[in-house]
């Protein structure tokens, strides 16, 4: 059982991580386009002002072309983890099975995909949200991954906290009040993370040269908004996708063969 | 479909601790995790491929739109 699970997790990811490719080929190329652009002119008006202050310019390298990064490697990158969170996804699913009262199989899809698309992307956002090319140092990528990997981590642990929570108070305060304490414990605690984790904010200000003279723009805040909320919709068609499909699947694999002769679609 | 009885906590098959499923979902899980990882993180804070920088800059773009800290 738990293998047919985990291939139809899988399965199910892999379609999510396609369409969420499809969405960023569409919505968040161009952004990702303007903004290496806007890091390419960015660098030349450095570089002139750098020769002007007699620094010597520095080399840049490039691995793979724009358009293969562009339209391949983003493809792929897409799908990949797509299919990391299918499987996640069922692995949930999986340890939630039989725990969660009379909860029917597609629901339980619903709820997962929903924890995940929360847990995993949506509360780490709030406080670390993604950021198209040209904004954030090098220098920093260190920090900023720590940061960024102990807020997924801090969400993730927080949330299962809370659904065990929510299971403990049920008895006591019902579903709807015990989810609302359990939902408000969850805010407050991730809150708290938020507020005692350090804040990033690395967007470039406008280039000026010594006298103080504006030579190039700060970052485009159209193209940062864009990105961001693009960003958000790429994993919302992921993670809604990876519960829709997974849904009925789940229904048929659980709901015994003798209740539905329903049709085959995948069947395993 | 509403007709149907709802399955219930003894109709869906339960994973106990210890159990051989228990091993699958931990290979599935840890598959996932490093997936996650090599689309994410690697060769960028930290990288088990050294100073080569293939893996980052072939889902450069993907890694930013998921959220990911780059550059
Ligand atoms: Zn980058």
């Amino acid at each position: 059982m738990e293998k047919r699970i985990i291939w139809r997790g899988l399965l199910a990811g892999a379609i999510g991580g396609l369409l969420a490719f499809v969405f960023a080929r569409i919505f968040a190329e161009p952004q990702i386009q303007q903004a290496i652009d806007y890091e390419d002119g960015r660098d030349h008006a450095q570089e002139a002002l750098n020769s002007a202050a007699g620094i010597a310019p520095h080399e840049h390298g490039e691995v793979f072309s724009r358009a293969v990064q562009g339209n391949v490697g983003i493809g792929v990158g897409m799908i990949l983890f797509g299919v990391a969170m299918g499987l996640l996804f069922a692995v949930a699913y999986a340890i939630c099975l039989g725990r969660t009262g009379r909860l029917r199989p597609r629901s339980l899809a619903l709820l997962v995909a929903g924890g995940g698309f929360l847990g995993i992307y949506l509360v780490p956002f709030l406080k670390y949200p993604a950021n198209p090319p040209a904004i954030g140092d090098e220098d920093t990528i260190r920090q900023r991954s720590s940061y960024y990997l102990l807020m997924v981590v801090a969400s993730i642990l927080l949330l299962v906290l809370t659904v065990w929570l929510g299971k403990r108070l049920r008895a006591r305060f019902g579903t709807w009040n015990a989810s609302l304490i359990a939902g408000g414990v969850f805010i407050l605690a991730t809150g708290i993370v938020m507020l005692v984790l350090p804040r990033v904010a690395e967007t470039p200000e406008p280039l000026t040269d010594p006298t103080g003279k504006i030579v190039f723009p700060g970052f485009p805040a159209d193209v940062l908004f864009h990105f961001r909320f693009y960003s958000i919709g790429a994993q919302l068609v992921l993670w809604a996708t990876i519960g829709l499909v997974f849904a009925p699947m789940a229904e048929r694999l659980l709901a015994g063969s003798a209740a539905r002769p329903a049709p085959a679609l995948v069947n395993g | 479909m509403s007709s149907m009885p709802h399955p219930t906590t003894a109709a869906t098959p339960l994973v106990i601790p210890g159990s051989r499923a228990v091993l699958w979902l931990a290979g599935a899980a840890l598959f996932a995790i490093a997936l996650y990882y090599f689309i994410g993180v690697d060769q960028g804070a930290v990288s088990v491929f050294g100073s080569d920088t293939h893996v980052h800059e072939f889902v450069h773009d993907a890694r930013h739109f998921l959220g990911f800290p780059c550059h």
